[in-house]
């Protein structure tokens, strides 16, 4: 059954039929390729992401972030097959939800991403769309194909950055509200160094348009 | 009802005359072109005070208008270069004194959507804007116009135009870059990144920079530069109109004349049901009319400011601007 068409995957729920118990369901996630780019560039990002998607899946989980178990990983195919959450996209319910419950989920969101930052890992899309909330109320972090491997200081501010950004464009009513609560677990569960992060995404939001000689120079010298 | 309207973000001063029904009487663009090197703001800014003058009277003559049939006056009052957008600050004040007639300050990159919209039909689309100043992919959504995606370093066209200079390929940069891209070969990995729905040419500028002083063959850099970032700049895009489920796509600004970059939106759109709009060239970069149009459209739908009000600013998110006309 198809779950969802998205911008450059298509996800499937199917039949879990190689439990060894015969049950359960799995999301096949594939990666479709793209004519508008060259063949090589096509492949080779759609390899890139589905093996990255795959590792970062489970170290994720190996930094204490919830995340479904990745079952099989089909470079050839560019698939991955990992297990069904049953749960709804946090999308669609972070606005209706009552304040309490949207201030834990927040600070659910800062702990996870203070998480992943501290082993190495940036998600690279971080956005309502990729969390899952079931209805025990666990939240599943999902989609890194974007992610990296780093520990540098600008990645994990674009990282933070990029939520805002996602809030912003997509729960503009409560979006501030929710940064703030993010951040201040953030802090908490990142300990020292927290606060240059957040710094680095303020000073990121800033960017983007005109930006001074001196100031593309800096960026060009750091090959930011 | 007739706006005269001022464009100075960066190196174009243009000057437009539109009429309420989205007639543009006329328009004259004055392009400062730097002898070397990137823009200098002040130097920009020296020189569209020098030519604001003759550019007004010519805009008007062309129009067939005189100064006391003008209606209104509007200016871009950002997101830009200080020192250019206060010449057309000034410039706007000044004709608002003299006249007596209101004037309203503009957001640049609304405006380029707007003129896009008036010229191409285009009803609700995801717009994505490329150009030596800014890169966005933006979209309406409840009220505002919300960006989805932008540069994290440095704009497109000013990747390109980077490139072609520190290349020695004589300006403008981008068409240089696609002429020489055209009998490239070879795609040459430079790094690609998008992260969310933002992108960074910085990275790939670098490597791409790095790989011509190595001397690696230019015509197969300029092709691989391009199929890099645009095809970056179309999945972004992509994103967006997945995202916002739009069916309209609108390109602008002055790397929207790159067939390249519009061949891989076609093909984005085709795939995805969606249909690609873009402007006549000349109203894809910098001009007046669009601050002219897009300052008839807050007018005529209350939006006022005393003249005292009118002050630029330079970094004017596009989501700030309230859009009465779209309720
Ligand atoms: N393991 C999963 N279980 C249940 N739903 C999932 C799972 N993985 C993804 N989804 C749903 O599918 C959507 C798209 O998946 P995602 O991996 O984010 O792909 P895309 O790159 O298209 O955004 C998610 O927003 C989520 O709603
Ligand atoms: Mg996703």
């Amino acid at each position: 059954m198809l779950l969802k068409r998205g911008a450059e995957a298509e996800l499937h729920v199917e039949d879990f039929t190689l439990h060894p118990l015969g049950k359960g369901k799995v999301v096949v996630k594939h990666r479709v390729p793209k004519r508008y780019r060259i063949r090589e560039l096509d492949l080779s990002l759609r390899e890139a992401r589905t093996s990255l998607e795959a590792r970062l899946l489970s170290d994720a989980k190996r930094a204490g972030v919830l995340t479904p178990p990745v079952y099989e990983v089909d470079r050839e195919n560019m698939r991955v097959v990992m297990e069904y959450v049953e749960g709804r996209p946090l999308k669609e319910v972070l606005e209706e939800m009552g304040r309490e419950e949207r201030r834990r989920v927040c600070r659910e969101i800062g702990r996870y991403v203070a998480r992943l930052h501290r082993k190495g890992l940036v998600h690279g899309d971080l956005t309502t769309s990729n969390l899952l909330l079931t209805p025990g109320g666990d939240l599943y972090l999902v989609d890194f194909g974007l992610g990296e491997y780093t520990s540098s200081l600008e990645a994990r501010g674009v990282d933070l950055h990029l939520l805002r950004r996602a809030l912003q464009s997509v729960h503009f009513r409560i979006a501030e509200e929710a940064y703030r609560e993010i951040c201040s677990a953030y802090l908490r569960e990142f300990g020292k160094g927290g606060r240059e992060v957040l710094a680095r995404a303020e000073e990121i939001a800033r960017r983007g348009r005109y930006i001074g000689r001196e100031e593309r120079g800096a960026l060009l010298r750091d090959g930011k | 009802m007739l706006c005269l309207g001022l464009e100075g973000t960066a190196h174009t001063l243009g000057v437009g005359v539109v009429d309420s029904e989205g007639r543009i009487l006329s328009h004259v663009s004055r392009v400062y072109r730097p002898e070397k090197g990137g823009i200098h703001p002040r130097e920009a800014a020296r020189s569209h005070a020098s030519q604001v003058k003759a550019a007004v009277k010519e805009a008007l003559e062309r129009a067939g208008v005189d100064l006391r049939d003008l209606d209104l006056f509007s200016f871009s009052a950002g997101p830009g270069l200080g020192p250019c957008l206060r010449v057309v600050a000034t410039a706007a004040r000044a004709l608002s004194v003299l006249t007596g007639k209101p004037l309203v300050g503009v957001n640049h990159c609304i405006a380029h959507v707007e003129i896009g919209r008036l010229l191409t039909g285009a009803v609700d689309p995801v717009t994505l804007y490329v150009s030596g100043g800014n890169t966005q992919v933006i979209a309406f959504e409840e009220g505002r116009y919300r960006v989805f995606g932008e540069t994290l370093d440095i704009p497109v066209g000013n990747c390109l135009d980077v490139f072609a200079r520190e290349a020695g390929l004589s300006p403008p940069g981008g068409p240089g870059v696609e002429r020489l891209a055209r009998q490239g070969r070879r795609y040459l990995a430079l790094p690609y990144v998008v992260k969310g729905m933002d992108l960074s040419f910085s990275g790939p500028l670098t490597e791409a920079l790095r790989r011509h002083r190595e001397g690696e063959d230019l015509r197969d850099l300029c092709f691989s530069l391009q199929e890099t970032v645009f095809a970056a700049l179309t999945e972004v895009t992509e994103r967006a109109v997945a995202h916002t489920e739009k069916k309209e796509v609108l390109l602008t600004g002055g790397v929207a004349s790159n067939l390249r970059l519009r061949e891989m939106l076609e093909e984005m759109c085709r795939a995805r049901g969606a249909s690609l709009f873009v402007p006549p060239p000349e109203f894809c970069a910098d001009n007046g009319a669009m601050i002219g149009w897009t300052g008839l459209l807050a007018h005529l739908h209350g939006v006022r400011q005393r003249v005292e009000e009118a002050v630029v600013r330079q970094r004017w998110r596009t989501d700030e601007v309230d859009i009465p006309w779209r309720r």
